[in-house]
C-alpha cells in the first residue's frame, strides 16, 4: 500500500501459503469483531492494483525459498509473522494430552484455519475450562466460549464451530496468569466486552485487586490506559447475578499438566487437573515479575487453552536472533550476524519487532519498512544481486513458471474473488456474512472445476 | 455538495499547514477521503475499531466537542503519541462551531514501546 503509493513505478509481488489471503484479519480477528475486519477493504484495493500481484498456495521455505526469489527480485520483505506458540516450560508440555490445546490453535480453529479443522475440542465433558493467559487472546476465547449461541451464529464463525458450540456444557471460564491485576495483557475494549457479557458473573481476588490498586494509584493515575482499564476491572466485581461465570485468577504459574488415568494406553490422556505454584510480586511498580512461592495449587479441570504469547519460526538463509525470536533488524532491514545490512532483506510485522500490537501499530510499523526500501533506493543502496546480464528483475513472470514446474497449483487474486464470491453466497443461505471455505483441497476443487 | 462551509486546517507531520474548506456534517475522515494531500488512515473505517484515524486537536476547539464515548476512549488509549486533546477524526463531525479548527496529524514513527502495555 505505501509503496504502491509513494514509489508508482514499483511492482510488488505476494507470495502466501495458503490459498486465501489476509492472514489474521481472517483468521486471528474473533468472529464477532466484523468492524476490524474492514481493513481488508483496504487489502482489496490493494491487490486489484495492476502493479501488484498475489500467488496463493505456495509454502514459503518449503516450496519457495528466498535463494529460489534472489536473482528475481531487487527485494524481499518476509512478513510470515509468528506461528509458533510460546512455553510454558512445565513437566509434561509436549505430551500429547487430550483436551489441552493452545489458544491460537482454538482460535484458528473457530475461524476455518485449514491447519486446526479437525481439531475436535470436547466442549461436553464438563462446565468449566481454564485459559492459561492474561492477554486479549485468552479473553477472545472465553468470550466466544461463554456468548450466546444466537448471537454467534449471525457471525461469519464457522458452522462446524458453531455445532460444537451449541453442544458446549462450558458455563464457567476461569483466565490464570502468572502476575497481579495491574500486569495483564489485555486491553479496554476487549475487557469491557466481558463485563458487558448478558447472563454472565464475574469473579476474582477482589483483596488482591483493592491492595493492588491502593499500593500504585500514584503509578496508574500517570497512566492512561491502565487508569481506564483498572477502572473496568474494579466496576466488575459488582457483576455477582448470572448463570454463567468468568473469573480472573492471578499470582498463578502452572508447573503441570495432570491427567486422568487412562484404560487405554495407546490413547492419548485426557487432562484432569492443571498443578499451579502460588507467585508473590517483587520489584519496582512499573516492572514487577512473578517469584514463586513454595505453595502448590492444583485446579480441576477438563479442557484448557494455553495462551500466553507467540514466537517466530526461523527460516533457510535469513539471520534469526533465538532469544528475541524474530529477525535481527533495524527499521525493518535485515542484519546479519554481525550486525550489518543485508541487501535486499527486510522484515515486517511481528517478525520484525514481535508478536505484539493491533492493526494500527502493524500498519505503521509496515510502513516503517516500506520507507526505508524507499530510501535504500534513493540512496543506491546495495539490493538483492544482481542477475548476470544486468536485465531488470522479471518478478511473479519468472518465478511462477517455476512454481508450476514443481507441480505447486498457485493461486491468483482473481481466483480468490470466485472463491470469496461463494463464502458470500453460502453466507447469505445461512444469513452470516459469510461462510468460510476451510479446506485447501475444497478450494482449489472449486478453482479447478 | 453544496452546504454550510466551515474551514479546517491540517498541520501534517512534517509540519505544513493546508486550510480546507468543508461541508458541515462531514467528518475529518471524510474530508481526508476526498482530499489527497489530506494522509489519514482510517483502518476500520470508522467504526471505533483501530485508531489509525487519531488527529491532535487545538485546545481551544478541543473543548467545544463532545465527549468521546467509551469506545472511543478504548481506541484512543492504544494510539500511538497520544495527547491531552486527540481524538479520532472519524468521530469528528464538521459544525458551524467548528469552523477554523486546527487538527495535527501525529508523526508516526514508533521508537518507544508502550512500558507494561503488551497487545495480543
Amino acid at each position: 500500500y505505501h509503496m504502491l503509493k509513494e514509489h508508482p513505478s514499483s511492482l510488488v509481488d505476494m507470495y502466501e501459503a495458503l490459498p486465501m489471503p489476509f492472514g489474521l484479519v481472517r483468521y486471528g480477528v474473533a468472529p464477532d469483531h466484523p468492524e476490524v475486519k474492514n481493513v481488508q477493504n483496504r487489502f482489496d484495493e490493494v491487490a486489484r492494483d495492476a502493479r501488484f500481484t498475489f500467488i496463493g498456495n505456495v509454502k514459503f521455505s518449503k516450496e519457495l525459498k528466498i535463494a529460489d526469489l534472489k536473482s528475481h527480485y531487487d527485494a524481499i520483505v518476509l512478513s510470515y509473522g509468528a506461528s509458533q506458540d510460546k512455553r510454558l516450560n512445565i513437566k509434561n508440555e509436549d505430551d500429547s494430552i487430550r483436551n489441552v490445546f493452545s489458544a491460537r490453535t482454538f482460535v484458528g480453529w473457530y475461524n476455518g484455519l485449514p491447519q486446526h479443522r479437525d481439531l475436535q475440542p470436547d466442549l461436553t465433558c464438563s462446565d468449566s475450562a481454564i485459559i492459561i493467559g492474561h492477554g486479549n487472546v485468552a479473553l477472545d476465547v472465553a468470550r466466544i466460549l461463554l456468548t450466546d449461541i444466537d448471537e454467534l451464529s449471525k457471525t461469519d464463525i464457522t458452522e462446524y464451530a458453531l455445532g460444537y458450540l451449541r453442544k458446549s456444557r462450558i458455563r464457567n471460564v476461569t483466565l490464570i496468569g502468572r502476575r497481579g491485576p495491574l500486569q495483564v495483557s489485555f486491553t479496554a475494549k476487549e475487557l469491557r466486552e466481558m463485563m458487558h457479557l448478558p447472563n454472565t458473573r464475574f469473579h476474582t481476588d477482589t483483596e488482591l485487586v483493592k491492595t493492588e490498586l491502593s499500593a500504585n494509584a500514584e503509578l496508574i493515575s500517570q497512566n492512561r490506559p491502565l487508569k481506564r482499564l483498572m477502572q473496568i476491572l474494579e466496576s466488575g466485581t459488582s457483576k455477582t447475578v448470572g448463570e454463567k461465570s468468568w473469573s480472573l485468577k492471578f499470582l498463578r504459574s502452572p508447573v503441570e499438566f495432570i491427567t486422568r488415568d487412562s484404560s487405554d494406553p495407546s490413547q492419548p490422556k485426557f487432562i484432569k487437573a492443571v498443578k499451579f505454584h502460588i507467585n508473590k510480586l517483587e520489584g519496582p511498580p512499573d516492572n514487577r515479575i512473578a517469584v514463586s512461592t513454595s505453595v502448590i495449587e492444583e485446579i480441576e479441570t477438563s479442557l484448557v487453552f494455553k495462551s500466553v504469547g507467540y514466537k517466530s519460526t526461523p527460516v533457510e538463509g535469513l539471520p534469526f536472533d533465538e532469544k528475541k525470536g524474530l529477525v535481527p533488524n533495524v527499521k525493518g532491514k535485515v542484519l546479519d550476524k554481525n550486525g550489518n545490512e543485508f541487501p535486499g532483506l527486510y522484515v515486517s510485522g511481528w517478525l520484525k519487532r514481535g508478536p505484539q500490537g493491533v492493526i494500527a501499530t502493524t500498519m505503521y510499523d509496515a510502513f516503517e519498512t516500506a520507507e526505508i526500501i524507499m530510501s535504500d533506493i534513493q540512496q543506491n543502496k546495495p539490493m538483492l544481486s544482481d542477475t548476470i546480464d544486468n536485465c531488470p528483475k522479471m518478478g511473479a513472470e519468472a518465478v511462477i513458471p517455476i512454481l508450476h514446474e514443481r507441480g505447486i497449483r498457485t493461486v491468483s487474486y482473481d481466483d480468490w474473488k470466485k472463491i470469496e464470491e461463494k463464502e458470500f453466497e453460502v453466507g447469505r443461505r445461512k444469513h452470516k456474512p459469510r461462510e468460510k471455505y476451510s479446506r485447501v483441497e475444497e478450494v482449489l476443487g472449486i478453482l479447478d472445476k | 455538495m453544496r452546504g454550510v462551509r466551515v474551514t479546517i486546517n491540517f498541520i501534517t507531520p512534517e509540519g505544513d499547514k493546508k486550510t480546507i474548506i468543508a461541508n458541515k456534517g462531514e467528518s475529518i475522515m471524510d474530508i481526508s477521503h476526498t482530499h489527497d494531500d489530506i494522509e489519514l488512515e482510517c483502518a476500520c473505517e470508522g467504526s471505533l475499531a483501530c485508531s489509525t484515524c487519531h488527529v491532535i486537536v487545538d485546545p481551544e476547539y478541543y473543548k467545544k466537542l463532545e465527549e468521546p464515548t467509551d469506545e472511543e476512549n478504548d481506541m484512543l488509549d492504544l494510539a500511538f503519541g497520544l495527547t491531552e486533546t486527540s481524538r479520532l477524526g472519524c468521530q469528528i463531525v464538521m459544525e458551524k462551531d467548528l469552523d477554523g479548527i486546527t487538527v495535527t496529524l501525529p508523526s508516526a514513527t514508533r521508537n518507544v514501546q508502550l512500558k507494561g502495555s503488551k497487545l495480543s
